[in-house]
């Protein structure tokens, strides 16, 4: 019973203490970022030297423009970055256009729990898998093809046309779609938890606007600044995919990435020179791209706050609107279709062209892999489990000294977490890897899991930061006026309430850490073998019955842990459904 | 040791190899027992079911018979091991490495090897080396123009080879000219992995040796004077054959096990191997049609030999060795000759061994997919790496807008 006295007392009137304990619930933020940029600062820099010709090791020590020169006399350059950025803001655009249309046309008609659910398996599936179904599925000898060949189409043979690889990327961006776009909607769904959407919307529509126009009119300004360095990460990932692109992208002119990824992996050391000049130049594209996008935002900002002003209330009818949605279920089907076509083949014993469906079934193929999944099956979870957790904590306990010390870090400064997920991880890994060497940790599980927390991190922090400043701080305060500790507080009000977010934010975390490749690759020197890995691997093997044994099993684990993220509120508050939703 | 090692140098060239000096087997003897208990980490390419299992065997055999664990690192690019060779280089580890072992030849091999990144000579010294055919089969000892001197151990045989589809494919052509008729027959049905993979630029290697007045040119290091000399019968005839290749010549798969797949799709009806037994393997898996069959050209076609070498900072040279010449035992090579387990021809010399050992490697099933001793009796030796560096960059001048 002293305690919350004595707490008061220190609050209230001792000064000094509480200068002490803001500067300690500032300094907690600072060596999180520390702990994070440092590392990456070091690997970009190491990076920059290369580039610039200095890697003692194949002999470059003077300091040069050489691998410059190399790269930009590379044949075909200009198509390459022409293609680079072109993919990048297609996928970008469209995937924040579809998500936006979908939302505003669907908004009300399925509930966000049930959305929520729905995006589930489209999130967890890790980006080469969804690659790999989607090629099968597209291509002219694929699913979609022999469904209809050569009853409907006189098709004997596959005709001989570049669907998979086209010359301009469309099956790369479509891919991406079919990724981002539930990313984008997870992410609206969250930042709508924040604002009273539906009465600000029914406020709207009593004024006559039609739901979707109120939706694009009221919420979308007041959401997109939260949805904004989502939409930057997807920005940034659009432009630097390695692992999609080298799948269903074109290879010759290909993306900026790929050249540096092959540049990289190139047999002559050499190489090295001008993959790190692309990795930097890289780099370059992506800040670019952000700050044409900041550009192009201020400017549909200006404009649009004349068309809001305007007062035009849309017609009553939803067609404008139904063309994206439709396209939006269109993609999931896709995503959906190449999800289950992996799944026949890995029961698939022969399975030709134009069969719809194997001439052969057979468990051999599982029988065969499962015992040798095992040991990178289980790498995989403790990577993800031990990655998560740490991100979960240091994301939380980042938040609640914000909360004690009674301030935020600026939007300028939260920029700073964002780092990893926007610096393509080609352009700092290699460094990354002689440092971890030099300091005798590579090849460790503790590297390895350090590794991911750089990408699970943000990720957490991501979608947790918002659902947590939004928690009405009166709770706390009632509590603490009430005699709680602070800890208690945090414990006992802060984390129950916010549940079902923190729950989300680990589901997210876990599948970002399954679906690492180039980091466990490089901070696991190779002895460290996940499910991702192997099944990067394996692609290059090409037997798709083997291939859809891995993408099952790698989809699996995500999709397990935001089943659990999903269920385990409903379970916890069968009694108290308003903390389903908080506000 | 020092003396073990001048032997070993010496004898790395020895071709006929048959006495082994009782120095070498009690410091043999004294290999083998240090390796006991070891781990090694053998980095080699793990897009191949076949050779994934394969390794996992040789694993459990080096447990069983050596007390040896081997951990497969399986990579998509063998370059991945020689870079963290170099960045340990860079950190400046140079004991304790984290590769133990590379399954490695070309460009590769090359780099290592003139990088100073080698352990070696070494295979001198392993017991079973004495088997190997360094005369009939000399990429046994000279990889890519590139003498070993000991500093890698063969371990399976690579030999280009065409596979058909018999179902469509009727008439088969004999040499590079006549393959540009067939493709004008048969357009769109023919596809070489792209030439950035190793697959894809020995297609044009391949062409380059029939084409080309002299091959013998081809054995020194290509030059910026004799290149576009040499080379502009390659690209006459390459122009010709690209707009009749899978996609017009736009879009070429990745690897060789990518264009397998382009294969049991039915989008071609035929494509290059590296590996004259791999078509028989793959009917033996349902990889592809039992209707494939294999053909070489009557000029003969390019060889080479796979090999294991020990970086420099190995942490565990012993146990490695222990492996490579585990590789090298008759047993192992016939069960690697197997097409039911790898399929790979063997680097060894039938005639050196016993009748026992011998009649290991005769009574291996066989298959109507794999090619005569007659088709193979011709195994051209890999021009100079330069080339291969050269004639990819070319390609990619040349066809890259």
């Amino acid at each position: 019973m002293d305690a919350p006295i004595h707490q008061l007392t220190v609050n209230g009137i001792d000064g000094r203490g509480i200068a002490r304990r803001r500067q300690a619930a500032i300094a907690i933020p600072i060596v999180i970022l520390g702990l994070f940029l440092v590392p990456i600062a070091v690997g970009l820099i190491g990076t920059i030297f290369v580039a610039f010709g200095y890697l003692p090791a194949v002999g470059g020590d003077r300091i040069s423009l050489a691998p410059w020169r190399d790269l930009f006399a590379y044949p075909g350059i200009w198509s390459t970055l022409g293609l680079t950025i072109f993919v990048g803001f297609a996928a970008t655009v469209l995937s924040v256009i579809l998500a936006i249309g979908f939302c505003a046309s669907g908004h009300g008609r399925v509930g966000y729990r049930r959305a929520e659910a729905m995006l589930a398996p489209l999130l967890a599936s890790p980006h080469a898998a969804m690659a790999i179904g989607l090629a099968f599925v597209v291509a002219p000898s694929g699913w979609i093809a022999r469904l209809i060949s050569p009853w409907l189409t006189g098709w004997n043979v596959p005709p001989d046309i570049a669907i998979v690889g086209d010359p301009w990327g469309l099956t790369l961006v479509v891919a991406l779609l079919v990724k981002e776009i539930p990313f984008i909607l997870l992410m609206i769904l969250a930042a709508l938890y924040q604002v009273p959407a539906d009465e600000h919307l029914k406020a709207a529509r009593s004024l006559g606007y039609s739901p979707a126009m109120a939706w694009i009119k009221v919420v979308l300004p007041q959401i997109y600044p939260q949805i904004r360095l989502p939409i930057y990460a997807v920005l940034a990932f659009s432009l630097s995919v390695v692992d999609m692109t080298l799948i269903l992208g074109p290879s010759n002119p290909t993306t900026l990435s790929v050249v540096a990824f092959r540049w990289f992996n190139a047999p002559d050391i050499a190489f090295y020179l001008p993959a790190a000049s692309a990795a930097v130049l890289q780099f370059l594209i992506v800040i670019g791209a952000i700050a044409v996008w900041r550009i192009a935002e201020i400017g549909i900002a200006w404009i649009g706050r004349r068309w809001i002003d305007g007062g035009r209330r849309g017609s009553s009818r939803r067609s404008a609107l139904t063309v994206p949605t439709v396209v939006v279920i269109g993609l999931f089907v896709l995503g959906g279709i190449a999800f289950i076509a992996m799944a026949i083949w890995s029961f698939a014993s022969i399975w030709r062209y134009p069969g719809a469906l194997p001439e052969a079934w057979t468990l051999a193929t599982w029988i065969r892999q499962l015992p040798a999944l095992g040991w990178p099956a289980e790498a995989t979870f403790w990577l993800g489990l031990f990655s998560t957790l740490a991100g979960i904590v240091l994301v939380v306990t980042w938040l609640e000294c914000e909360d004690r010390a009674g301030i935020r870090l600026t939007r300028r400064a939260l920029w700073l977490i964002y780092v990893p997920l926007v610096v393509p991880q080609i352009s700092f890994l290699f460094s990354i890897q002689v440092l971890l060497i030099r300091f005798g940790f590579d090849g460790t599980m503790f590297a390895v899991v350090w590794a991911h927390l750089l990408f699970v991190l943000p990720y957490i922090f991501l979608s947790l930061s918002d659902p947590w400043r939004a928690l009405d701080p009166r709770y706390a305060r009632s509590a603490a006026a009430l005699g709680a500790s602070p800890f208690s507080v945090l414990l006992k009000v802060k984390l129950p309430m916010l549940l079902r977010p923190i729950l989300i934010a680990c589901a997210i975390g876990f599948s970002v850490s399954v679906a690492q490749y180039l980091p466990t690759l490089f901070a696991g020197n190779g002895r460290i073998a996940t499910l991702t890995t192997e099944a990067v691997t394996l692609a290059g093997g090409a037997d798709r019955r083997v291939l859809g044994v891995y993408t099952l099993v790698q989809s699996l684990m995500p999709f397990l842990a935001y089943v659990l993220a999903l269920t385990i509120p409903v379970l916890i508050f069968a009694r108290r459904r308003a903390l389903l939703r908080p506000t | 040791m020092m003396k073990t090692r001048l032997l070993a140098i010496s004898l790395g060239f020895v071709a006929a190899f048959y006495s082994v000096s009782s120095a070498m087997a009690a410091s043999w003897d004294e290999t083998v027992a240090n390796a006991r208990g070891d781990t090694v980490y053998w980095n080699a390419w793990g897009g191949d079911e076949r050779t994934n299992s394969f390794i996992a065997w040789v694993g459990s055999e080096l447990q069983s018979r050596y007390g040896i664990t081997v951990r497969h690192v399986k990579l998509s690019d063998t370059a991945e091991a020689v870079a963290r060779v170099i960045a340990e280089k860079t950190a400046g580890r140079d004991e304790d490495g984290s590769v133990d072992l590379i399954w490695i030849n070309g460009p590769n091999l090359l780099s290592m090897k003139q990088n100073d990144l080698l352990f070696g000579p070494f295979s001198g010294d392993l017991p079973n080396y004495r088997f190997v055919d360094t005369v009939n089969k000399p990429s046994n000892v000279v990889d890519f123009t590139l003498p070993v001197e000991g500093m890698a151990a063969p371990w399976r045989l690579a030999q280009i080879v065409f596979v058909y589809d018999s179902a469509t494919v009727t008439d088969i052509p004999n040499s590079i000219p006549a393959f540009l008729e067939w493709a004008k027959a048969n357009p769109g049905r023919f596809a070489h992995p792209n030439v950035r993979d190793f697959l894809g630029v020995t297609f044009l290697k391949q062409a380059l040796y029939e084409l080309v007045e002299n091959p013998q040119v081809l054995q020194a290091p290509a030059t910026d004077e004799n290149f576009s000399e040499v080379t502009a019968p390659l690209w006459q005839w390459y122009d010709e054959l690209k707009p009749l290749l899978w996609r017009g010549g736009r879009q070429f798969p990745q690897s060789g096990p990518a264009a397998r797949q382009l294969l049991s799709d039915s989008e071609i009806d035929m494509l290059i191997s590296f590996d004259p037994a791999e078509a028989a393997s793959w009917v033996a898996s349902d990889l592809a049609p039992d209707t494939i069959r294999t053909f070489t050209f009557d000029k003969g076609t390019i060889g080479n030999t796979s090999f294991v070498a020990i970086p420099y900072n190995s942490g565990n040279k012993e146990a490695a060795m222990v492996l490579a010449d585990f590789l090298l035992e008759p047993v192992t090579q016939a069960r690697a000759q197997n097409i039911t387990h790898l399929g790979s021809f063997t680097v060894l010399d039938l005639d050196k061994l016993d009748e026992n050992r011998r009649h290991l490697f005769d009574e291996l099933p066989t298959s109507p997919a794999l090619p005569t001793n007659e088709d193979l009796r011709l195994a051209l030796p890999e021009p100079h790496a330069s080339w291969m560096t050269r004639i990819a960059d070319e390609w990619t001048r040349r066809y890259t807008n």
